[in-house]
């Protein structure tokens, strides 16, 4: 079973338009949406919820008043200010790392579970997909992806799928890092633009550190075409393969507005391109 | 008074707007604190001088007083560490400083170090002061960095700062001292999504706040209802100008060639100041 993961650096390059396109053109994937901070898949997906689970994030510390002497100690040695002035516990700050409870002479700490969000297994009509929800302000997102990751395994193995599609979360971060290692692929969607180039060289470096083989997608590619010219030498002299350019194109809105994939949307010049990147995937997939 | 210009997830224009407000005021100072994909000295076609490293703690196993006696990875939350018989393992990245092995230890075998994972820049333009924070690649912590480059400009009066995108901690640590949360979005399906989540961890943390609607008539007028509905000020509009998008793939702020948006900019900072003063 392969696992690729689409990727972006970051966030509104049309990372989840493209992973959605693809969604429609694998014949036997299981999609896991692990940008989990702001999971847009299922706007376009429409799942159907079939099992839910709790997500248990970090633990949380918890006082028990009665036992407490105000010593000072946790505060003393809490390196992420979650101990107020008043040794309370202060819940957002809390990264449950047991440190109080070690130090507390009276045994008036303990570390409970902390339900951080759930994570789903729905049916599309493209296949089974599994995506999350990660409370808002709740840390651990990699550790979610990481659950993500792990249930869509399953289910590609129970369900006899070759294929885990994955769409990532933005950044160089925690979540990314969970979101591609092990993976047979990453697929680096970028635009033309010099930030978009930026975070590509960052994005690219966080695979290299990974060893995971990547290839390339510029979106919006004629908005500077200079830029393509320029991203695509970069990706050769890289030796990463650069898998094709998409024009800006209204379609990308409009499909997404109809609650439609790239490749439903009828009559869209962008559909074709897609397909010719798919294709050039699973024949780097098959080398 | 602390601006964040924050949104539900990247690419809405935040940086964008940061840079040409902070530009349009002119005196005040930008912090990046998307540490992750630092993109705001781009935009000032500046370079940046190193400030300081970031480092923070790390545990040092001595192996010769080490028993393997494994009590130091029962203890670790984050699996950091892991004891064999005959061996100790130590995974970094992992490792969030907690320093609990070092205290733990009936050996005395732990003790810290500090390693690198970022480091926090400056540069200086006519009265604009630019703080980034730029997260080590292969780093996962960016909290850390954002904390330290914030610090910067704790006192300065007028202060943006560049938010991350999501809604998780990077986020609400850039949003905690904000006098106002400025959340940019598009007026899509996807922008109205992400932005309920933004507006969503604004108003947990209590927090003022008012949307910027960039690229206004790509998409329909979801974002608009939604803030009709919600009450929420939309205090600026940037259109979906093919002239905006082509100056931002240079990388050139949009004000510099599009001067009338400098005045649009100044009169939507009033605005913001307006809601910032009246609280949440
Ligand atoms: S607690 Fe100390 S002695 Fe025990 S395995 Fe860890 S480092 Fe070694
Ligand atoms: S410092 Fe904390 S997180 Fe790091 S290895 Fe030690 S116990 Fe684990």
């Amino acid at each position: 079973m392969m696992e690729v993961t689409v990727i972006s650096g970051k966030g509104g390059t049309g990372k989840t338009t493209l992973a959605a396109a693809f969604a429609s053109l694998a014949q036997n994937a299981v999609l896991a949406d692990c940008d989990v901070d702001a999971a847009d898949l299922h706007l376009i997906l429409d799942p159907l919820v079939e099992e839910r689970r709790d997500f248990l994030g970090l633990k949380l510390a918890i006082k028990d008043e009665d036992k407490c002497i105000d010593c000072g100690r946790c505060l003393d040695h809490c390196r992420f200010s979650a101990i107020s002035e008043d040794f309370e516990i202060i819940r957002d700050s809390c990264e449950g790392c047991a440190v109080c409870q070690l130090v507390c002479p009276e045994d008036a700490i303990s570390m409970v579970d902390r339900i951080s969000g759930e994570a789903f297994i729905s049916s599309t009509r493209f296949g089974p997909m599994v995506h999350a929800s990660l409370m808002a302000g709740e840390e651990a997102s990699g550790k979610l992806v990481a659950m993500v990751r792990e249930m869509a395994r399953k289910v590609a193995k129970n369900s006899e799928k070759d294929l885990v599609l994955i769409d990532g979360p933005p950044g160089i971060g925690c979540p990314v890092i969970a979101a591609i290692s092990g993976v047979s692929m990453v697929l680096v969607v970028t635009e033309p633009t010099l930030s978009g180039m930026h975070d590509l060289e960052r994005v690219l470096g966080v695979a290299e550190h990974f060893k995971i083989p990547s290839a390339v997608i510029v979106n919006k590619a004629d908005i500077n075409e200079d830029n393509t010219n320029k991203i695509r030498t970069y990706c050769s002299e890289r030796d990463v393969p650069f898998l094709g350019r998409l024009p800006y194109h209204d379609s990308a809105t409009e499909s997404m507005i109809k609650g439609q994939t790239l490749i439903e949307h009828v009559d869209n010049p962008l559909a074709p391109i897609i397909k010719d990147m798919w294709n050039k995937m699973e024949e780097i997939l098959s080398e | 008074m602390k601006i964040a210009v924050a949104s539900g997830k990247g690419g809405t224009g935040k940086t964008t707007v940061a840079v040409n407000l902070a530009l349009s005021l002119k005196k005040c100072t930008l912090v990046d604190c998307d540490v992750e994909e630092p993109n705001c000295a781009i935009f000032l076609n500046t370079s940046m001088q190193k400030l300081e490293e970031v480092r923070l703690p790390v545990p040092v196993f001595d192996l010769d007083r080490c028993t393997y006696c494994g009590k130091c990875a029962d203890f670790c939350m984050y699996n950091a560490i892991a004891v064999f018989p005959e061996k100790l393992l130590f995974f970094q990245d992992m490792c969030h400083s907690c320093g609990g092995c070092a205290i733990l230890c009936p050996e005395n075998a732990v003790t810290e170090s500090t390693r690198k994972i970022g480091e926090i820049d400056h540069a200086r333009i006519a009265e604009l002061d630019i703080y980034q924070g730029k997260l080590e690649v292969g780093e996962p912590l960016a909290v850390p960095i954002i904390r330290r480059v914030k610090e910067y400009a704790k006192d300065h009066s007028v202060v943006i700062y560049d938010a991350p995108p999501g809604t998780a901690c990077p986020v609400i640590d850039t949003l905690k001292d904000a006098d106002i949360a400025l959340l940019v979005t598009e007026p899509t399906p996807f922008g109205l999504h992400d932005l309920k989540l933004a507006v969503d961890v604004v108003r947990k943390m209590n927090i003022p706040l008012g949307v910027i609607i960039n690229r206004d008539g790509v998409g329909n007028d979801c974002v608009d209802r939604y803030c009709e509905e919600e009450g929420i000020e939309i205090v600026m509009r940037i259109p979906n100008d093919r002239r905006i998008a082509e100056m931002y793939s240079n990388g050139i702020p949009f004000i510099f060639e599009l001067q009338e948006y400098r005045e649009i900019m100044l009169q939507s900072y009033w605005r913001i100041y307006q809601i910032a003063e009246a609280g949440p």
